[in-house]
C-alpha cells in the first residue's frame, strides 16, 4: 500500500510543519483508496487543539473531523490519512501516536521539523483488522516524477 | 435517522458511508446499527458494552458523551448521527537513545 501525493499537496503538508513550528501541525488528507493506494487529493489544515502541550502533542477536534466527513462525502472522496509533523524529533511513529491512532487502513504522515525546517516525511499505514492487533506499517510516499526532491537512479 | 460512518469501519457496513436506521434515541439508532451490521459491535463497543473511549459519537454538532440525556436524546428522522474515532499523537517526552 503506497501513498500517492501531488509535489504541491506534498510541499503543502511539509510547510505547515514549519509555519507551526516549534509547535506540532495537523491535518486530514481526503482522497481515495483501493487496495494497493492510497490517493491525496485534498489537504484540510487542522487546527491543533493540545495548546497546553502543542511542542509534544496534536489532536484533532472531532468537530473538524465531521466537517472533513462532510466535506469529503460532497466530494466524493473520503478521509484516508492524517498529517502530523515533529518538531526537533525524527520522523518516526511514537508510543503516543501508536496508542492514540484508530484508523485502520488509514495513513499517518510524519514530517520531521528541525529547526523550523521541514527535514524527512514518512507515512505509516495503520495495519489490522481491529484495535487489538494493530500496527503501523511503513509505507513509500510515491510523488510525480519531476519531483526535485526524488534522486534519479 | 442516517448515521455516517467512518473510513475504517465502513469494511463493515458494505462500503457505505451512511446508514440510514430507524430508532427514536441516540441508543436505539446504535443499537438497530450494529443489529444490522453486526460485525460492528466490537469496533464500537466494549465486552462490557460500553461505548469505546476512543469512539466519538456526535448527534449533529453535539458530542453525546455532554449531552445532558446521554445516549437517551431523543431524535427525530432529520437528525445525523456521526462515528468518529479520535485523532491525537505526539512525540513522546522520553529521552530519545
Ligand atoms: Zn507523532
Amino acid at each position: 500500500m503506497t501513498l500517492k501525493l501531488s509535489n504541491p499537496l506534498y510541499r503543502e503538508l511539509r510547510a505547515h510543519g514549519e509555519e507551526t513550528y516549534p509547535h506540532e501541525c495537523c491535518g486530514i488528507l481526503l482522497g481515495s483508496a483501493d487496495g494497493s493506494e492510497i490517493t491525496v487529493q485534498r489537504l484540510l489544515r487542522a487546527g491543533n487543539t493540545r495548546t497546553d502541550s502543542a511542542h509534544n502533542r496534536y489532536n484533532i477536534a472531532p468537530q473538524e473531523l465531521i466537517s472533513a466527513q462532510r466535506e469529503a462525502r460532497q466530494a466524493g472522496l473520503e478521509i484516508v490519512g492524517f498529517y502530523h509533523s515533529h518538531p526537533d524529533h525524527p520522523a518516526q511513529w511514537s508510543a503516543t501516536d501508536f496508542a492514540e491512532a484508530h484508523w485502520l487502513g488509514c495513513a499517518y504522515v510524519i514530517t520531521a521539523v528541525e529547526q523550523g525546517r521541514a527535514t524527512v516525511t514518512n507515512s505509516f499505514l495503520l495495519a489490522g483488522t481491529r484495535e487489538e492487533d494493530k500496527s503501523f506499517r511503513p509505507q513509500s510516499i510515491v510523488l510525480p516524477s519531476s519531483a526535485p526532491h526524488l534522486d534519479s537512479d | 435517522m442516517n448515521i455516517h460512518i467512518p473510513t475504517p469501519l465502513r469494511a463493515y457496513t458494505d462500503k457505505q458511508e451512511t446508514v440510514s436506521i430507524p430508532g427514536a434515541t441516540v441508543a436505539e439508532g446504535l443499537a438497530a446499527l450494529v443489529a444490522a451490521h453486526p460485525a460492528l459491535q466490537q469496533h464500537l463497543f466494549t465486552s462490557e458494552g460500553k461505548l469505546r473511549s476512543f469512539v466519538n459519537v456526535y448527534l449533529n454538532d453535539d458530542d453525546v458523551r455532554w449531552l445532558p440525556a446521554g445516549q437517551a436524546t431523543a431524535v427525530s428522522p432529520g437528525d445525523e448521527l456521526s462515528i468518529i474515532p479520535s485523532i491525537a499523537g505526539g512525540c513522546s517526552k522520553e529521552p530519545s537513545i
